[in-house]
């Protein structure tokens, strides 16, 4: 099974409560030096078969049509080898 | 007339919007969002809750339900919509009206009497007030911050399509006070507060979300 990655992130211009409240956590929890941080998604689709130039395209459509919001949201699809958890297992997380 | 009100799973205010079309004077139909299939109604109403746990974004899997197929289809022809709150959501992840509706800017919940102006006053749901008249509305919503980028804005403005502003205070930082706006033709309508909560004076603040519902028969009418 192959695997593909729809990141989606709230606009630059968008304001984002979310990423604001972890900013304002880090400083509380002795993390220091961060100058901003934004909160998005990830997606991982885990792919039947092969990936093509047309399932990447089709990836695509899914992404601006359901997984992102265009007017707030940017998205970006990529293909990855591993999950975050295949990562984080190796890892010994 | 017959006002369709549509039920999603997690919608909250179905039934106080059925209510208050009733008292109103006209006939609430109840709509699941399985069906496709509006059942001959004059007008729609998508109430405010939760639909689908707010999954994924606010309103976007709503926005692809069955019945939704059939209101945009419907919207299009004229047929009047009315979104409130999470309805707000679902017809501007299903683009009827443009810009979006994020987090509170403060990240709290908040749930006041809020005081609005009523802008625009040519729309189906709000030919029952003056233009410029002021009335207090309840207003509940965790994800209430309207934004749209400076042309939207500008265009929205210009045209006369800010149907609500907030008064007093910004309640969840909305780009210029917006707490409603329609669609180029009109019949289409979004507000973050909840007018089916002030049409009793038992239970609200006041009667001043009334309008909403009896501007239906006006417009009509007129």
């Amino acid at each position: 099974m192959a695997r593909v990655v729809v990141d989606v992130m709230p606009k630059p211009e968008i304001l984002d409560p979310q990423g604001k409240a972890v900013l304002g956590a880090l400083p509380r929890l002795g993390f220091h030096g961060v100058a901003d941080v934004r909160q998005g998604k990830r997606f991982e689709l885990t792919i039947e078969g092969e990936i093509t130039e047309e399932i990447l395209a089709e990836v695509d459509k899914m992404a601006e049509t359901l997984l992102s919001n265009p007017v707030i949201e940017d998205y970006e699809v990529h293909v990855e080898a591993h999950s975050v958890a295949e990562v984080a297992a190796e890892e010994g997380r | 007339m017959k006002v369709g009100v549509v039920t999603f799973p997690g919608s909250l205010d179905d039934v106080d919007a059925q209510r208050a079309v009733g008292i109103a004077g006209h006939e609430a139909v109840a709509l699941w969002h399985g069906d496709e299939d509006l059942r001959g109604v004059d007008a729609v109403v998508l109430p405010g809750g939760f639909s689908y746990g707010d999954y994924l974004r606010c309103g976007a899997i709503s926005r692809f339900a069955p019945i939704m197929t059939r209101v945009i289809e419907s919207a299009g022809k004229g047929l009047p919509v009315l979104g409130i709150c999470n309805g707000f959501q679902i017809l501007t992840e299903s683009h009827l009206l443009p810009g979006a509706l994020i987090r509170n800017d403060h990240r709290k919940f908040i749930c006041r009497d809020q005081l609005l102006r009523i802008e625009n006053n040519r729309t189906p749901f709000t030919s029952a007030y003056s233009e410029g008249q002021e009335v207090t509305i309840v207003l509940k919503n965790g994800e209430g911050g309207y934004v749209a980028d400076e042309h939207t804005l500008d265009l929205l403005e210009g045209e006369g399509r800010v149907v609500a502003r907030y008064l007093e205070v910004n309640p969840n930082g909305s780009m210029r006070d917006i707490a409603g706006v329609c669609n180029e033709r009109g019949n289409v309508v979004g507000l973050m507060p909840h007018p089916e909560h002030a049409v009793e004076s038992l239970t609200g603040p006041g009667t001043d979300g009334l309008g909403f519902f009896t501007s239906l028969a006006e417009s009509v009418f007129a």
